[in-house]
């Protein structure tokens, strides 16, 4: 297990990202975005739907090699990755669909801890179109976990999820990025998720998108209770709706 | 049991019109029965009926290997759908029996001829339908696994081919009728062995029992082989998905 110390930060910097709409004219998505979060830590991307986080997601994870600027990922670039759909093979068992995620020489590794923790011991033999919402999430979660990563992206993992069930998944991601100190960058449009689970904000504005705002968040996280969770969330409010006066 | 009972009702009707028009040209099972067991005794039908489903066999492979490479390539890429689909086309609508005529002209009345004709004619078969499941296959599992790293054999074993895997079994089957019945045409016209050959000189000579007694082998042949390896084949490729409830 790694831990902090030797890993370097994850460092974007986006000059511009632009995509051919389907009528042909251009859009700019992203514009003059630098973002910079400490190895070991848990980073929030949010804006408003529609603002480009998922393109920037994409560009971190190497999928979208077509834009201006830079990246540096942590670690030795192995990534994990969980999408806003599970996206797992569908004609592949959930241990299947995780194992296949292992690096080449690790194909037998031991998943039992990694699955205890994400309850899905008894699933191990069924298909994803077997399982509801919130096992193909977890599946798919396992999957991201199962190779070790040194660098994570989430992409709105909770979203349709039902309250209780979303909040156990939040509790067992914030235990297993604890354990694996991984870097990690989640994105969401949910300002309370994001107070409760991270290490550090970053705000986005409407596209083309770029960071106007950040924050450090006192420790520990997934621990913070309501009162704080909401009044850390009233804060950053604020912060918005000056910049949006000023 | 209602198979068994649907075909003893077909046999005992053919019995029955055989007796009733007592003609060389409608023998009854009996005798196309007893024509089977002789042909089969000397040796003479497992030889052809081994000849044609050799052919059957190569000019199937060549075809689904060649459909699948091309097929693929037109359906990622619309450069190559936009030259080679007028290519497609003139295949798709060329008459079987022209094919096998230039085959037999231009390359000689022999084996590569003839398998290759076969498999010119179901070729344009796979790669139409291997086109639409190369179309179909799924950019966010292609993505998926991109980020994961998966090796190119992962990938081939794991994401596309249980993609194509309905495509693939779509192909063989409707292929596999194809190209059963033009190698008869191909053995008629210009091969020395195989069933078609047969049919063709029991035709010369009107001799209706035996051309029933290859027809009924190879349609039986053919049967078994849809329903002990195609099928179970694609019911492996199909577990997965949720039985109706």
């Amino acid at each position: 297990m790694q831990t902090a110390g030797d890993a370097a930060p994850l460092e974007l910097c986006i000059e511009s990202k632009t995509y051919l709409s389907a009528d042909g004219t251009p859009v700019e998505v992203v514009r003059g975005l630098k973002l910079r979060l400490e190895a070991g830590s848990f980073g929030a991307l949010i804006g408003p739907s529609g603002c480009g986080k998922t393109t920037i997601l994409r560009i971190a994870a190497g999928l979208d090699p077509d834009f201006r600027g830079e990246i540096r990922t942590p670690g030795a670039g192995r990534l994990g990755i969980v999408f806003q759909e599970p996206r797992l093979l569908p004609w592949r068992t959930v241990e299947q669909n995780i194992r296949l995620a292992l690096p080449a020489g690790d194909s037998a590794a031991d998943l039992t801890e990694l699955v205890d923790i994400l309850g899905l011991g008894s699933h191990l033999a069924r298909y994803p179109g077997e399982l509801s919402l919130g096992l193909a999430r977890r599946t798919a979660i396992a999957r991201a976990f199962a190779g070790r990563p040194d660098f994570l992206l989430l992409d709105e993992p909770f979203v349709s999820l039902d309250q209780a069930i979303a909040d156990r998944l939040r509790d067992e991601l914030v235990a297993l990025t604890t354990r694996t100190r991984v870097t990690t960058l989640f994105v969401t449009h949910d300002l309370d998720e994001a107070i409760q689970l991270s290490d550090r904000l970053f705000l986005l504005c409407d596209r083309p998108t770029r960071i106007i705002a950040e924050k450090s968040l006192p420790p520990s996280r997934g621990k913070r209770d309501k009162d704080i969770v909401a009044s850390i969330g009233d804060e950053m409010r604020r912060l918005v709706s000056q910049m949006a006066a000023g | 049991m209602t198979r068994i009972y649907s075909l003893a009702i077909l046999i005992a009707g053919w019995a029955l019109a055989a007796a009733l028009v007592q003609s060389r040209l409608l023998p009854g099972p009996l005798t196309v029965g007893t024509t089977m067991l002789a042909d089969l005794r000397s040796g003479e039908l497992p030889f052809h009926m081994a000849c044609t489903l050799g052919r059957v066999i190569i000019s199937f492979a060549i075809a689904m290997i060649l459909g699948i490479v091309a097929g693929y390539a037109m359906g990622r890429s619309k450069t190559a759908d936009r030259y080679a689909d007028p290519w497609l086309t003139v295949l798709l609508n060329m008459p079987a029996l022209v094919t096998i005529i230039f085959a037999y002209i231009w390359i000689g009345l022999n084996e590569t001829a003839a398998i290759l004709a076969v498999a010119v004619n179901k070729l344009p078969n796979v790669i139409v339908i291997m086109r639409e499941g190369a179309r179909a296959l799924d950019p966010e599992l292609d993505e998926m696994a991109r980020a994961f790293k998966f090796s190119l054999l992962t990938r081939v074993r794991h994401v596309t081919i249980p993609q194509f895997a309905p495509y693939l079994a779509a192909c063989s089957r409707s292929g596999l009728s194809i190209v059963w019945k033009i190698v008869l045409v191909v053995e008629l016209i210009g091969r020395p062995n195989g069933v078609g050959f047969v049919l063709g000189s029991a035709f010369s000579l009107f001799d209706m029992a035996q051309i029933l007694s290859y027809a009924i082998c190879f349609i039986v042949l053919m049967l078994v082989i849809e329903g002990y390896l195609v099928q179970p084949l694609e019911r492996r490729a199909n577990r997965w998905r949720r039985r109706p409830a």
